[in-house]
């Protein structure tokens, strides 16, 4: 008998199958002619400069930190969720002081500044309003008849 | 449907492995066949173009001749590359986004699993995805590759709170976290799907529908930004990215991060379907109601379902032509300063309205 779980690893199993058939059929069928040039890395025609694996934003990994807070405070929602109606307005208030404290902490990273992330400036094009072209006449060169031949 | 395939075969195991084939060929492949074909017509005609012409009668077979050669195409790993990551990532976004389809339910005889934590379970098991695009663009070897895995995964994480926070929303509303459950309650007419405030009674029915359209729009965004599409495609930039995370991969590789795209794209609208436009349920009641043949009835409600979903589906692809791309800094603020406030709200607000 499969429970509920298993039929959704049958989904996941029927899925990985899936993608190996379709490469493996794809690996029968396909040419395989390397040369030094396919087997660059793609930097748009380039020689890559570099390592890629370079230090990343630092924002990346505070972003990380603030969603796994909120995704765990979530998570503990969902139970309340679905039953906080059987303790009427009492189980609601719990549930409302809980995500009270949730963004008091959300207030701080924000105060905090490490919901903000670097921003373009903007910077108008400069104009010099005094700039006036000069506008004299080319002189004319006298071409002598050799040279125009 | 289950006991009936059962009664066929005989042995449980291998009618489930035909049950979960069922939405991949019935569903998956055919939508992404057509739904590649029909961005580029949708996109063509929005900018007055004619879009493909040549393979077939106005390019109906175009994205038939696009698999045949994805199919011939040399499979190139650059000797740098983390192979072994490099191989897993396609499996793991294709799994990602094909188990979100075991707990749809496509009519009330198919669902895939009727396990009670339903929408809990597509939320946790979307994780996949943000792994494989982490691997493939960390295995690449590549600057493209690993910025807009990166950015990818942020957007990916960021997103995924407010979606969580109006699916407990409505998960308040409706008392249960059963895709399949929420649907059945918002059987019979129109007014009773939950945009329109269909899980509460009397008054609350009538005071719950602008929060419900405030969940709405911010399930939309969210979830659009969540399948990487435009206003939201800053992973996949064309302009200073190439293609993202997966600008190394070629040929069968490609084509499953493509497939697993065009099965998110859906499966992100069946999940707004089946929450608050009524599921599979239909708006004008039933044509085997009427006619006195209740076999026809799963069919009709699968009909409903693919059609809902579709129609989401061409709202995304309108939008890509509509929105210019957002910039990091404004993605961001979207998300952690306008939507997550203002979801909490509107559950603090629908949560005192339940207790009326």
């Amino acid at each position: 008998m499969l429970t509920e779980f298993g039929k959704i690893f049958v989904f996941i199993l029927l899925a990985g199958g899936f993608v190996a058939i379709a490469l493996v059929a794809a690996s029968l069928i396909r040419p395989k002619r390397p040369t030094k040039e396919k087997l660059k890395t793609y930097e748009c025609g380039e020689d890559p400069v570099g390592s890629p694996w370079v230090r990343f934003n630092i924002r990346f990994y505070v972003v990380a930190l603030i969603f796994i807070i909120f995704d765990v405070e979530v998570v503990m929602l969902f139970p309340w969720a679905l039953v906080y109606k059987n303790f009427g307005v009492y189980g609601f208030i719990v549930g409302a002081i809980f995500l009270l404290v949730l963004f008091l902490g959300m207030a701080y990273e924000w105060r905090k500044g490490d919901l903000e992330w670097a921003r373009p400036k903007i910077e108008p094009p400069k104009m010099d309003i005094k700039f006036k072209p000069e506008i004299a006449p080319r002189p004319v060169e006298e071409k002598t008849v050799s040279e125009v031949e | 449907m289950y006991e009936y395939l059962n009664n066929i075969v005989g042995n449980e195991v291998i009618t489930y492995f035909v049950v979960a084939a069922l939405p991949l060929f019935l569903v998956v492949l055919p939508f992404a066949l057509i739904a590649v074909l029909a961005e580029r017509k949708v996109s063509a005609h929005m900018q007055d173009r004619l879009g493909p012409m040549r393979v077939g009668y106005h390019g109906i077979l175009q994205t038939v001749a696009d698999i045949l050669k994805l199919i011939q195409k040399e499979d190139i790993i650059i000797p740098q590359a983390d192979k072994k990551l490099f191989n897993l990532a396609p499996f793991l976004v294709f799994i990602g986004s094909y188990a979100v389809f075991a707990a749809l339910p496509f009519s009330s005889k198919f669902i895939g699993t009727n396990a009670e934590v339903g929408i809990f379970y597509i939320l946790a098991v979307s994780g996949f995805v943000v792994a494989g695009i982490l691997m493939g663009g960390w295995a690449s070897d590549n600057k493209y590759s690993l910025l807009g895995a990166m950015r990818s995964a942020a957007q990916i994480v960021s997103y995924e709170i407010p979606t969580a926070i109006v699916v407990l929303t409505l998960v308040m509303i409706t008392g249960t976290l059963n895709l399949g459950t929420m649907s059945e309650q918002q059987t019979a007419y129109f007014w009773n799907w939950n945009i329109l405030g269909g899980a509460g009674e009397g008054i609350q029915q009538i005071l719950l529908i602008p929060f419900m359209v405030v969940a709405f729009t911010i399930l939309f965004i969210s979830t659009l930004a969540e399948v990487n599409r435009t206003p939201f495609d800053i992973p996949e930039a064309e302009s200073e990215l190439v293609a993202g995370f997966h600008t190394e991969y070629s040929g069968m590789k490609f084509a499953m991060f493509f497939l697993a795209e065009y099965a998110n794209m859906f499966a992100v609208s069946a999940i707004i379907v089946s929450l608050l436009f009524g599921g599979y349920q239909s708006p004008f009641g039933y044509l085997g109601n009427t006619l006195g043949i209740p076999a026809l009835i799963p069919f009709e409600q699968l009909f409903w379902f693919l059609s809902k979903g579709v129609f989401f589906v061409f709202v995304q692809m309108w939008l890509r032509w509509t929105l210019p791309r957002l910039r990091v800094d404004q993605l961001m603020t979207v998300c952690w300063k306008y939507l997550i406030p203002y979801a909490v709200f509107n559950l603090l607000i629908v949560g005192i309205i339940t207790l009326i």
